[in-house]
């Protein structure tokens, strides 16, 4: 074997120690290395998004969860305020007669410019109080009301005092006024409740998120309700029944495209079929909980058949050799083992659902609304639209607003998608 | 009184069941032997009533609003209607409707009043009808399903028969969805071409649909150019795209390749929570922060940059494309079978090596099945330029200007004006048309490519 000896000594004889061949080794690992540092870079690039976005968001939404208010004293004389025809009364009147009395060497000009830093709603919070409580009226009611937004900006440090005047919403006199109030301790910067308890407002300081709280619930309730059991039973059919032929071939292929539809043309669906078709109420949690039962249909078969994929045959053939019949194999044990998987994979795509904006859109959930919706045929906003209409409003007070809106709506998916982790790790069998 | 009838036919449902399996008992007691379980006997009775219920109900609701109106529509005094063109119709409908709820404007005249009483008046007689229909068949149903009780009766195989019937109907939804989406969308294009006309749509270069509000510019001007908006959408792409699938593909690559474990069980999840960030937000990080900043940038380069740029909203979309680039280069990685890279490995070439020239290029096919994927995200994703580019459509190609695309056009168009006789309303239709055809083909192709290459390896 002349040849492999020959080898065998080329082998021997490879100098390990070329410059040539050391070169060749560097320059590869080179590459290597370059590879690796751009894998590196990439992943920091992402994750550094990821951080830019939440802490921007944070940066400017944290504002929004403390309100500034002032706390006054409203003198509430019978002489304006009548008892049996409370919504009647002149609460205009009291609160500029309220204002006078907090500021009494202004003169009527200056008096209507301080009364500019209440909110427009303290008239209504001095008016629920005196429903409440109709004993105060000849009296003087004491009560901590939220300043206007220009204020409560101000109060912030989101509004530079040393602007030309003419370039601020707020002018000197109205400063000082505001900053008397502050040194006689008047001014307070308490946790903003009001952005979760209230409605929505076209005055920011007002401005909440109950409607888009109650919207969302009913939209996710109508989701929940219908995709849930028409997705496990498509699952199921397709799973365990369904004979393999050209049918369900076509529903698997019509499934997995309809997935893939951007989510705006659903929105064209409904409202061409459930407003233009079915007549059902516009902007609706109903409507929007039909079309987002669709989008997210598509992803809860596909999670429920992959957990019922997950059973093993062993299960059913036990149950098969018990006399039992396919659907009590499937309805009794498979189905049962299998729940854990399908709630994760369905609180995910409500996960998912929860966060669409445009086919509400679409079907006119994005209507200005000061209340919240009574039943999900009433017209209401969802947390994704509200954010949408904020986002569009022009005062400055929204864009904290909006980001405070974007902060509470990431921390429900974090909660869900906690729900759901949890969920697959309390439950998940290894078979 | 719809939920009185809801109600009845629980209370019938559940009757239906008791009494059904109460029977059987019956037999059972008497030394019977019974084919099915008594709940079998219950569940037969409870679905006999319930199903057909629920799709008398769910019909009824469906069909009484236009029926009923229709019907006063056409007991209208003589001559009130001649000469009014549909959509004046209609709103007389709508006035007359919301008379009838109770929300009287003005002073109507008295035929619209008198309309109004007689459309309150049918409804409730519809409504009550629909309470004795349900009533009437849940009754005979309970009575029907009591009757069949008997030892020998196959409950089970009846129960099963309805139940697999049932599931059948669930996993036609995809189906009648599609249907929905695709009939929907021909039947308004239709209209709107009969308003446009189709080469003007598919290769005017003006897009200027607000144009058409006054009667007489509708159509015509070739204001219903669709190119620009396109063009709008392919650069908005293409932007996102340059960004994401170079970083998607290197993260992806690390990921797979050379990351610890450690890293990936940190990564992965995190790059995930990105995934799942609602579009909007996206959105508004455009307009709060990237637009601000890169018009800051303009202004120190000396560049034009205008409030709403194609770049902004190609960033953010990039930002939201590269997890989902990432993962499907991982998963594509992951599914080249581990002996083409144990072998470059045992040969001698390094990792690197082995990702590049090995693992990489038998990966390409389902990268590339991913990468139209994320192309026809792009085109489809709505909220992030619905905020972050303009709504004025122009044909550029500077990134820096501010462009219109499909998805924009629909929601801009059809947000607050639903009249469906304008050719405003029904272009948003015709792009939507567009915009489902372009992203089916795209993604048939791309998922075709996907299974193509995942069968070779199985």
């Amino acid at each position: 074997m002349p040849d492999m000896a020959q080898s065998s000594d080329t082998r021997a004889r490879f100098d390990w120690t070329d410059p040539a061949y050391l070169e060749r080794i560097l320059k590869r690992r080179r590459a290597e290395f370059w590879l690796k540092v751009g894998g590196v870079v990439s992943i920091s690039l992402a994750l550094g998004f990821l951080a830019l976005m939440v802490s921007s968001l944070t940066a400017t939404g944290y504002k929004a969860f403390t309100q500034t208010h002032v706390t006054i004293e409203v003198p509430i004389s019978a002489e304006h305020v009548d008892e049996a025809d409370i919504f009647g009364s002149k609460w205009r009147v009291v609160m500029k007669e309220a204002v006078a009395q907090m500021f009494p060497d202004l003169d009527k000009a200056g008096l209507k410019a301080a009364a500019e830093i209440l909110s427009d709603g303290a008239q209504y919070m001095v008016r629920d109080a005196v429903i409440a409580d109709p004993s105060l009226i000849g009296g003087v009611l004491t009560i901590d009301v939220p300043v206007s937004d220009p204020f409560d900006q101000m109060n912030k440090g989101l509004v530079d005092r040393t602007t030309a005047e003419d370039k601020r919403r707020v002018d000197d006199a109205q400063i000082l006024a505001f900053d008397s109030l502050a040194a006689a301790g008047r001014i307070s910067a308490p946790l903003n409740w009001g952005l979760l308890t209230n409605a929505d407002s076209r005055f920011p300081e007002l401005a909440g998120l109950k409607g888009a709280f109650i919207g969302t619930g009913y939209l996710l309730m109508v989701c929940f309700a219908i995709a849930l059991p028409v997705g496990i039973g498509a699952a199921i059919y397709l799973e365990e029944f369904a004979p393999r032929n050209r049918m369900s071939d076509f529903i698997e292929v019509n499934i997995n495209n309809l997935a893939a539809v951007p989510s705006v043309v659903f929105g064209l669906l409904a409202l061409a079929v459930f407003l233009n078709w079915f007549g059902l109420p516009r902007g609706s949690p109903l409507v929007g909980g039909l079309t987002l039962a669709l989008i997210s249909l598509p992803t809860i078969i596909i999670a429920t058949r992959a957990a019922l994929k997950a059973v093993p045959p062993s299960i059913r053939e036990a149950a098969l050799g018990v006399g039992a019949s396919r659907q009590q194999v499937v309805f009794h044990h498979v189905l049962p083992l299998a729940m854990p998987g399908v709630m994760t994979g369905t609180i995910l795509a409500m996960a998912h659902a929860i966060g669409e904006t445009a086919p509400l859109l679409l079907i006119g959930m994005n209507a200005f609304m000061t209340s919240a919706a009574a039943t999900p045929l009433d017209s209401a906003t969802a947390l994704p639209t509200q954010i949408f209409i904020w986002a569009d409003s022009p005062e400055r007070g929204f864009v904290s607003r909006t980001s405070a809106a974007i902060l509470v709506l990431l921390t429900i998916l974090v909660m869900m998608n906690g729900l759901a982790i949890w969920l697959r790790r309390r439950f998940e069998r290894r078979w | 009184m719809t939920g009185l009838a809801f109600l009845i036919l629980f209370v019938a449902t559940v009757a239906g069941y008791g009494l059904n399996r109460r029977a059987a008992n019956g037999i059972k007691a008497g030394g019977g032997r019974l084919h099915s379980l008594t709940s079998f006997h219950g569940a037969y009775s409870a679905l006999l009533v319930g199903i057909p219920g629920i799709i008398v109900i769910l019909a009824w609701l469906a069909l009484q609003p236009t029926i009923v109106e229709r019907s006063v529509m056409s007991a209208l005094p003589a001559g009130v209607l001649d000469g009014l063109d549909l959509g004046q119709v209609s709103l007389i409908q709508a006035e007359i409707t919301s008379i009838a709820g109770g929300q009287v404007f003005g002073t109507p005249e008295p035929w619209k009043l008198d309309a109004a009483v007689m459309l309150a008046e049918r409804s409730a007689s519809a409504s009550l009808a629909l309470v004795v229909v349900v009533a009437l068949m849940s009754a005979a149903m309970v009575v029907f399903a009591r009757s069949r009780v008997s030892a020998a009766f196959r409950a089970r195989h009846g129960v099963e028969r309805m139940l697999l019937g049932l599931m059948i109907f669930c996993s036609t939804i995809a189906i009648f969805s599609t249907i929905g989406i695709v009939l929907s969308l021909v039947f308004e294009s239709i209209k709107f071409f009969a308003l446009v006309p189709m080469h003007e749509f598919l290769f005017g270069l003006r897009w200027e649909p607000q144009i058409a509000i006054r009667a007489d510019q509708v159509a015509g001007q070739g204001a219903f150019g669709v190119i620009p908006v396109i063009m709008g959408s392919v650069l908005v792409m293409l932007i996102a795209l340059t960004l994401a699938v170079p970083i998607g593909l290197f993260a992806g690559i690390y990921l797979n390749e050379f990351a610890s474990s450690r890293v990936r069980t940190f990564v992965k999840p995190t790059l995930e929570i990105l995934a799942g960030v609602p579009t909007i937000v996206y959105g508004f990080f455009a307009i709060l922060v990237v637009a601000p900043n890169l018009r800051a940038l303009g202004d120190i380069l000396g560049l034009g940059v205008s409030p709403t740029t194609a770049l902004a909203a190609g960033l953010c979309m990039a930002i939201m494309l590269i997890p989902f680039i990432s993962s499907f280069a991982d998963d594509a990685l992951s599914a080249v079978p581990r002996a083409l890279a144990d072998g470059s490995l045992a040969l001698g070439a390094t990792r690197g090596e082995t990702m590049l020239k090995i693992l990489f290029p038998a990966a390409i096919p389902g990268i590339v099945g991913g990468i139209l994927l994320a192309v026809s995200r792009a085109i489809g994703e709505t909220m992030i330029v619905v905020m972050a580019a303009g709504i004025i459509a122009k044909l550029t190609i500077n990134p820096l200007d501010s462009v219109t695309t499909v998805t924009v056009q629909i929601v801009t168009l059809l947000i607050g004006d639903t009249e469906f006789d304008n050719p405003k309303t029904l272009a948003a239709f015709a792009l939507g048309s567009l915009l489902f055809v372009i992203t089916l083909c795209i993604n048939v192709f791309a998922l075709r490519i996907v299974r193509k290459y995942r069968e070779q390896y199985d």
